[in-house]
This record gives structure tokens, sequence and C-alpha cells, in this order.
């Protein structure tokens, strides 16, 4: 069953002149699938992840996720459904710094507002947790190594229990140790909790390690 | 949990990791509103002394014979067909006596809005005492009537206004008047007329007004005793002064006066006007300072918020990204820049509070000017109201546009990196 479905999607850059970086993509993501979306610099597999994410809205074509027609929707309107159904984890972590740990996974939980406080403290230590940054919880996000930080941004985009788990690089910043820490998390993931994850990366043996890889080059997908 | 509440304590995390920036930028709205309560509190209760005194010492409505009056020269009553100019017209020599005042008081007394009328005759006199020889002013008035209008039992400092009524030729002089003179209660000074007419006059007593215009040149005697020194008959009345109950009404009503008995008939706003340009001019001033002050505090924290922004672009992106909406991150900061002007402010009133108690303790002589020994100073609450709500206004509006920017802010461009 597809999770994530994408109907020729078009992009073009204007600045400094016009450039279609996307040519009429179609993706068809299937839930529990971990992809790795790969290709050399340039190619647009950033820019596809971000209009998959819905944060870019620049685009032509359709968009569904999880059942819902995302193409034309208000900002607001697809912020509330970012938080609801995809997580992100980015190549610099970006935690913010003046947080602990704790406050940092419970974000996301805190703005959904589904739950009460407890609830969502006692979640978001299961999932640090599964991540095994439990004993980590009270400190300040800023005290942590970039592996810690990487870990506590996949708690906190697990923390919603997301459709998609999207990835930017995720191991793009990180020692072979912690990349394949990240890795081993994200196969778990998947494999454990049936999550469907995204994840754009350079990093070879991080792709051939997914379920299936989906090479673009000049704007299409050429492999996969 | 609502969304606000969230924004609210993201905020609050913002404003206690920086406590320094947040200090900073509350201390620019606390000087501001400080200084603007100090200024309005010292100015407001100068302005007030003023007025007050101004009304202490003049009636609400002054009726007297104006010989300066312009009036129709003969040239032109004669001359009715024809086109006449008459340039740098002569006063008449008048008298200036107001005909029937003792009757003009009594239909003064009738009307609704009056609370109280006398009559009295001034006039111009020296004063000798030894060598010391001074100009002034000499009242001749009932002094019970006098009293009731402006309550001269309460400016005694020496001796008793009663004493008038048992002395026929004791006289009530001014403290200012008292001390140039080196004269106390119980001498007897000369009082030369214009007319050349000279009598000897004992001191039965004191007052003061608190003003130097009247304190250092103005006597209180009996109308009679000061109608015989002039040679003028038991009719001649110069004046007759008016209280109203309510004093701001003295303007709408002295034109009716004027018309009914046709003598002028002038309000203590007129007579008063250059002491009244004074509040004028000093509001002007301590507003401007005081929003000048306010549109730097302003500034202040547009700025500190414009670099807080531009700081935290990440995490707006990544706020963003976790689906928080622009209007919650606007709220954010919004907040940020609310708590700041609040708390800049109620700490600024607090200040002002401190200020206004340091002036109204500091003391000050009025010199002959005025009779004052500290600064007066005003302690109403409005201006503490218009203090804070000017503050969170100013800081409302300094934290708005950086808080939009950062609401319209794209994530992907930052996240991209």
């Amino acid at each position: 069953m597809a999770v994530l479905k994408a109907h020729k999607i078009s992009k073009y850059f204007y600045e400094p002149e016009k450039f279609q970086v996307l040519k009429e993509v179609d993706l068809s993501v299937d839930k529990g699938q971990f992809l790795a979306l790969v290709g050399k610099s340039g190619c647009g597999k950033s820019t596809l992840m971000y209009v998959l994410s819905t944060m870019d809205t620049q685009y032509n074509g359709e968009l569904e996720i999880a059942g819902t027609r995302l193409t034309d929707k208000h900002q607001n309107f697809l912020a509330g459904f970012r938080n609801k159904h995809i997580g992100f984890v980015f190549q610099f972590h970006y935690l913010l710094p003046e947080f602990t740990v704790l406050q940092n996974v419970m974000l996301p939980a805190l703005k959904l507002g589904s739950k009460s406080k407890e609830e969502i403290e006692a979640k978001a230590l299961e999932k640090l947790n599964i991540l095994g940054m439990q004993e980590h919880a009270r400190k300040m996000s800023s005290k942590l190594s970039g592996g810690q930080q990487q870990r506590v941004a996949i708690a906190r985009a697990l923390i919603n229990d997301p459709d998609i788990i999207m990835g930017d690089e995720p191991t793009g910043n990180l020692d072979t140790y912690n990349s394949d820490l990240v890795f081993d998390i994200f196969s778990e993931l998947t494999h454990t909790y049936k999550q469907t994850i995204i994840a754009v990366t350079h990093d070879e043996s991080f792709a051939k390690r997914s379920d299936r890889v989906v090479e673009m080059s000049d704007g299409k997908i050429i492999h996969g | 949990m609502t969304s606000l509440k969230l924004s609210v304590q993201i905020a609050w995390v913002h404003l206690v990791t920086k406590p320094k920036q947040t200090l900073i930028a509350m201390l620019g709205v606390t000087f501001g509103i400080g200084m603007f309560i100090a200024m309005v509190s010292m100015m407001t209760g100068l302005n007030d002394l003023t007025e007050s005194l101004a009304m202490t010492s003049s009636p609400d409505i002054r009726i007297y014979h104006d010989v300066t009056t312009e009036r129709k020269s003969i040239a032109e009553e004669l001359n009715l067909n024809g086109i006449t100019k008459v340039h740098h017209q002569k006063p008449k020599n008048e008298s200036l006596k107001v005909r029937g005042a003792v009757k003009i008081a009594e239909q003064i007394r009738k009307h609704p809005l009056v609370k109280g009328a006398s009559v009295l005759l001034n006039s111009q006199v020296f004063y000798n005492y030894g060598p010391v020889q001074l100009n002034g002013t000499i009242a001749g008035v009932d002094i019970l009537e006098e009293d009731k209008l402006f309550d001269l039992k309460s400016k005694m400092k020496e001796g008793q206004i009663e004493n008038l009524i048992t002395n026929q030729d004791g006289i009530l002089m001014g403290t200012g008047l008292a001390k140039k003179l080196s004269v106390r209660t119980g001498d007897r000074v000369v009082i030369t007329t214009p007319q050349g007419f000279t009598k000897t006059l004992k001191i039965v007593g004191l007052f003061q007004m608190g003003i130097g215009a009247v304190d250092n040149v103005k006597s209180y005697a009996n109308l009679g005793m000061v109608q015989t020194i002039l040679e003028k008959e038991k009719s001649y009345i110069t004046d007759v002064n008016v209280k109203l109950y309510d004093f701001k009404q003295a303007k709408a009503v002295a034109p009716e006066f004027q018309q009914a008995f046709g003598y002028k008939s002038e309000d203590w706003e007129t007579a008063n006007a250059t002491m009244l340009l004074g509040v004028i001019i000093r509001n002007i001033l301590t507003y401007s300072v005081a929003i000048t002050l306010l549109i730097v505090a302003g500034f202040g924290i547009y700025n500190i918020l414009s670099i807080t922004i531009h700081n935290k672009m990440k995490d707006i992106a990544i706020l963003k990204a976790m689906g928080f909406a622009g209007k919650d991150v606007k709220q954010i900061f919004m907040v940020q820049s609310l708590v700041i002007g609040f708390f800049g402010s109620l700490l600024g009133l607090l200040i002002g509070f401190v200020l206004s108690l340091l002036i109204s303790r500091a003391p000050f002589d009025g010199g002959d000017f005025l009779s004052i020994e500290y600064l007066p100073v005003n302690f109403s609450s409005t201006y503490y109201m218009i203090g804070i709500v000017f503050g969170i206004v100013t800081t409302a509006l300094a934290g708005y546009l950086p808080s939009r920017k950062a609401a319209n802010i794209d994530p992907i461009e930052i996240l991209r990196g």
C-alpha cells in the first residue's frame, strides 16, 4: 500500500536563469519502505524531497500522502499536516539549543496537542529509550556530541508516530561509527515498527543497505 | 495544551537563556517610562500648584471699570455720515468707580453658578516705614465677605482677620511686603495715596497667599477707611469679585456679566494668562521629551528582536519543518516583545514613582515668587496608566515588524544550507 504518491512533479528555478530542476517525476512509496534517494550534486534529489515534505509548494503536479491530497493547500494546513504525518531528520541535527533533550523531543507533540503533558513526556522518554538516549534526557541539547544530537533528532521525528520520516543527508555530518548507528536505527524502525523512511544521501554504503534505492539524474528518476 | 501556551513557553525560554540581552531591552523601556513618570509628575505637580495659586489669589471673575476701553470719539459722534478716524486716542479722564456696585453684587449672588460676590476698593499706595518707602496696593474690603471668597482665615500667618473689624485703622499685610519693610504685627506704617493723603495704620495681621505677585505688594484694610484716605464718598467701589462653584466656567460666564452690567468682566484665566502660558509650554515639553524617550526605547527593542530573529533563523526553520505555522512563530516573538514591554514598563513605573518621591522630598526654595519648601509632585494614577499603556503599545509595535519577518522566513532556504 502506497503511503506517498507523487505524480508528474515538475519544478523550475528562476534564479539566476530559468532552469527545470524536476522533470515530471513519478514516485510511489509503500508503507514500511526504507528508501534512499541518491544522485549527483544538482540532480534535484534534495529539491524533490522538499517538495515531498510539503515545505516547498512551488511545483506542478500532484502530491498525496497518507490518502490526503496536498497540492494547492494553504501553508498553515501544510504546517499542521507536517506536524502530524511527517518527521524530519536533517544533516546538521538542528536541535533547539536552549532546550533540554527531553523538551526538544516533546515539542512537536506539544504543538500537536492531542495528549496531556505527562503522556507526551512518557512517550518522549520511550522514544529516547529506543535510541539509547534516555540517560541524557535532562541535559541541555547543546551539551551533546554530534552523533548523540542526531539520535535525539530521530527521537523527535518519531514523537508523533508519523507516516513518513524524511531525512536530508541524515548521516552526512557523522563519522562511520555514528553513521552505522543511525543506519541501524533506521533499519530497526522499518523492520520492527514498519516505519516508512525517505532519505536523501551521498553515502553509498548507506544507500546500499536500504530497501530501495532511487537514483536521480538531471531532474529525472533513472533507476528504481 | 493550546498553541499559545506553547508559544509563550518557547518565548520564555528564549528570554531567560539570554538574560543580558533581555535585560538591556527591558532597561530601554524602563528608562523611557521611568523618566516619563518622573517628568510628568513633577511638571503636572508644578502646573497644578501654579493653577491653584492663580485661583486662590484672584477671583474667578473680576468686574471693574476699564478706562482704557476703546470708545467713540466726539468727532465720530458728530460726523455720522462721513468717514472719521481718530488715531491714538487718549483715555478719557473718568472715575474708576463702578456705579451701583453693591446692587450689582446682590444681583450676581442670585446667579445659579455663583458661590459668592464681594465689593472692594483697590488703590495704589506708598508704604513708608522709617526710611523705607515701597510701592504697593491696598484693598478696602468687608473682611468677612472676602473671607467667604478666598478663605483668608487659612492664609493668616499672624493675627486674625477679626482684628480688622475691631480696629478701624488696622491693616492685614502680605508677608512679603512686611519682610521688605521689616515690620511686624503691632508696628505702625504710614501710607500715602497717589493724591498725597497720608495716614498711619497699625498692622494687625500678616497673610500669605503663597504667590509673590500678591504677598509682596498687597494689604487688606476696611472699606470705609480706604474710602476716607482716598477722599471718596461711601459708594465709591472699584471692583466686584465673583467666586463660582466651578471655576472652570468662569470664561463662559464672564461675558454674561459684562453684557448685563456694562463693566469690564475679566475671568481668572485671562487675568493670569502669562502664568497659564507657562503651564502649556511645560506640558508640551514634558510630552515631547517623554515620547522621544519611548520612541528611542522602541527602536532599541526593534533592534534587539531583529538580531534575535537573525540568530534564530535555523531554529525558526526547524520549528516550521516540525509543523509550527507562520503565525505560531510570529506569536513566539510577539510574546517576547510584550514580556519585555510589560515588565520593562512595570519596572519603569516603579522607578518613576521612586524618582517622583525623591523629587517631592528635595528641598526647594521658591524665592519671592512662590512660597514652597519642596518641589510639588503630582502622584495621580492617570499618568501611571498612560505610562504602562504607552510602554506596551510601543513595544508591541517595535516587536511586530521583526516578528512578521520571522513568520515569513522560508525554511527550505535555511535547511538547504
